[in-house]
């Protein structure tokens, strides 16, 4: 019998060839830092952008938008959350400040983290903070109750955006989540 | 294309007997048998899940599964959500995969390009062995706690977190995890088996250009499993961590995005669609080209028409996620690549019809399971590209519209092709040839069976019935009631197969070398009928 015409040309595809899955599988594991990436950058699925704070020369224009507060808490999460205000009507590019309230019901300190996004999810990329609650971890005491502030504008730039014409409103949400301190 | 006589010389090495043969076995033809009634087998479990669905759903209200579980109707609820997933993920990994690829391309990968055996004839046992541990982890799931107070997995092939991970605490689904790993590290064996077999062991003249289109189709998928089953399992390992390590990949509450998993699985899912019927593509060229006494037109436009399917299915994944709020402009191009699909499989459908054209035609079993293969992939292919549209898809995602259309060319397509190898290529493997007059029945039962399931569940879809669900509103009655009739005739075919399997190996007529005649080209055809335990010492020389 044969035996194969080049086993050691075999033994090189084979150990070429494993390559292959082994980097697909880091590939895999690079998508999700590079995911979270692209939601930063492109504002994909309602992400928020985190404005310059050194940027001060923003133009304000004449087009309104209504901008709606709305909150939610995940189902471990025992805060109370609501937007102080249901909305606000601003100029684009005027600074916006607009405040949460939370409270604590529970005799224990909890530590919680937000999430966010705005709707139509297409205008999350002109969505910029330039200061929230929700770049940090808050904490509240036993019974404490605490208003939040953000402050944003509304990029001037979504005005040359054409896919965003029939944006009158957006709505900016938030998810308060429970941190489990890890002990 | 082949001038060669194999040798059937009588062989110096002894014959492992017994269970001996099968267990240790390293020849590629034992384990390709081993490969093909394996698959009979699982496909037998999953066609019968499929069967008790269909039961299940032929009247409005939950009767039959409730039986099952004493009455309690969540428990039945949440079985039937179980049946789904078992269903899909046998057929897919446990059914289709090991009967294409290590079934028929174990068989015939090898002796198409005159090779005597595969690249690495021990790993292509570990390939087979995986298997059936992988699929009993999957078959355990189904009897330990998934959901809180309910047994097995219930969140369907797909797997979407959160619903794997904060919706099945308990151990049902990190069994099902781990089936897939397993059975994922047995296809990418395969996979790098075949594809050092074809790189490295073809006959001296047979270029890659002169290679038979089964083995061109079983190396594009190879390569499609190395690059897209890693990414399910690095997906499903971040499940696995998520569920039992506290990480948050797919959990927003820790900075993790669930639909992140979503882009995963799709990425590994879509190309997993093309790895379940390009080797189907393949088998059906032999056959249209042998029965229509005619190579095959369009060679090269076949060969690089499977190129193009395999590389486009990489770039079009998101067309299974349109209404997780993707931009318009994304869904733009996802609706565009998707549609481009459509240009080389339309290539592969004119090829196939060209050959037969002026072709001696002969209907022989093969060649009606065949033609119906064409039939009906380009009615599952007519559907697909309506379904590619962002806007329409917004109203038939997740309608039993999807259910038809991928069923038509996996069920319908993919499993035709299965039966039109088994018809073509019995004769030669077992030595014996199959009744053609039940083999003709066993088609006619079966394609009347299969399109009274489904065809009608188009409209059932286009009226908004969604998929995955045990029970329905009355108006859904009608359509529904003939589905399950399908179901029924369709089992009657899958009796009849089995009939035809028990005639054919116990009182089949003694097959020739080539019972074929001039249009069967392939080296297959030049051995014997079985062929001898080694072929082709001596190896042939292509001209």
């Amino acid at each position: 019998m044969h035996t194969a015409p080049s086993n050691s040309k075999n033994n090189g595809f084979l150990v070429g060839l494993l390559l292959l899955p082994a980097l697909m599988v880091g590939v895999a594991y690079a998508a999700v830092p590079l995911y979270q990436l692209f939601c930063q950058v492109t504002g994909y699925g309602g992400t928020t952008q985190i404005a310059d704070q050194n940027n001060t020369a923003i133009p304000v224009l004449d087009r309104e938008i209504k901008v709606f507060f709305t909150s939610s808490t995940h189902r471990d999460m025992p805060w109370e959350f609501k937007p102080v205000q249901a909305s606000q009507t601003l100029k684009i590019g005027e600074q916006g400040l607009a405040f949460y309230e939370a409270y604590n019901p529970t005799d224990q300190v909890i530590k919680g983290t937000a999430s966010f996004n705005v709707t139509p999810h297409k205008a999350g990329s002109y969505f910029m903070k330039i200061d929230c609650f929700c770049f940090t971890e808050q904490i509240l005491q036993p019974g404490e109750r605490v208003q939040m502030p953000v402050t944003y504008y509304i990029d001037p730039e979504i005005v040359e955006d054409d896919g965003l014409n029939d944006v009158t409103d957006m709505s900016l949400s938030y998810t308060f989540f429970l941190l489990e301190d890890e002990k | 294309m082949a001038d060669t006589i194999a040798t059937n010389a009588d062989h110096h090495e002894e014959h492992p007997t017994g269970w001996v043969r099968w267990v240790y076995s390293t020849n590629h033809k034992d384990i390709g048998t081993l490969y093909l009634i394996f698959a009979v087998f699982a496909g037998l479990v999953g066609g019968f899940f499929s069967f008790l669905m269909r039961w299940e759903l032929a009247e409005p209200g939950v009767q039959v599964l409730t039986a099952l579980t004493g009455d309690n109707a969540d428990a039945a609820y949440h079985l039937f959500n179980v049946l789904v997933t078992a269903h899909g993920l046998i057929m897919v990994f446990f059914m289709v995969m090991p009967a294409m690829i290590g079934g028929f391309g174990n068989w015939f990968v090898p002796i198409m390009i005159g090779a005597p055996d595969m690249a690495f004839p021990r790993m292509n046992n570990v390939s087979f062995w995986l298997l059936p541990p992988a699929f009993m982890l999957l078959f355990l799931s189904m009897f330990v706690e998934g959901p809180a107070g309910f047994n097995g997995v219930g969140g369907g092939w797909t797997m979407y977190a959160p619903l794997s991970t904060k919706g099945a605490p308990g151990p049902a689904v990190d069994l099902a995890i781990l089936s897939l790993h397993v059975a994922g590290a047995s296809s990418i064996l395969g996979a790098v088996n075949f594809i050092t077999t074809i790189f490295n062991m073809r006959a001296p003249g047979m270029t890659l250009h002169k290679m038979p289109l089964f083995a061109w189709a079983v190396l594009i998928t190879a390569f499609l499993l190395l690059l897209s089953l890693p990414v399910l399992a690095g997906a499903i390992t971040m499940l696995l961590t998520d569920r039992n390590f506290g990480t948050a990949f797919f959990d927003p509450a820790g900075g993790g995005d669930p639909i992140l998993f979503q882009h995963l699985f799709w990425f590994f899912g879509h190309p997993e669609v093309y790895i379940l019927i390009l080797p189907g593509f393949g088998i059906v060229s032999h056959i249209i080209s042998t029965f229509s006494r005619k190579p095959i037109f369009g060679y090269l436009g076949m060969v690089y028409a499977m190129v193009a399917i395999g590389f486009i299915g990489f770039i079009v994944w998101a067309h299974h996620m349109y209404t997780v709020g993707l931009d318009v402009d994304v869904k733009a191009y996802f609706v565009a690549a998707t549609m481009v699909i459509a240009v080389p499989t339309g290539v592969k459908i004119f090829s196939w019809i060209a050959t037969m054209w002026g072709g001696s035609i002969r209907f022989t079993t093969p060649m009606l399971f065949s033609i119906g293969f064409i039939a009906l992939f380009t009615i599952g292919g007519v559907t697909g590209v309506v379904l590619s549209n962002a806007g329409a898809d917004q109203a038939m995602h997740d309608t039993y519209y999807v259910v038809a259309h991928f069923h038509y060319v996996l069920s319908l397509g993919a499993v035709f092709a299965i039966f039109a190898g088994f018809y073509y290529w019995i004769g030669k493997m077992s030595g014996r040839q199959y009744p053609e007059l039940w083999g003709k029945i066993h088609f006619w039962v079966m394609f009347i069976g299969v399109n009274l399931i489904f065809f009608p569940q188009h409209f059932l879809g286009l009226q908004g019935m969604p998929r995955r669900y045990v029970d329905y509103p009355d108006q859904y009655e009608y359509y529904n009631y003939i589905s399950s009739v399908g179901a029924l005739i369709t089992l009657l075919s899958v009796v009849i197969f089995m009939f035809v399997v028990w005639r054919t190996l116990r009182a089949g007529e003694k097959c020739p070398d080539n019972p074929w005649g001039e249009g069967a080209t392939t080296l297959e055809w030049t051995l014997s009928s079985p062929p001898p335990f080694h072929q082709f010492n001596d190896l042939p020389r292509i001209k």
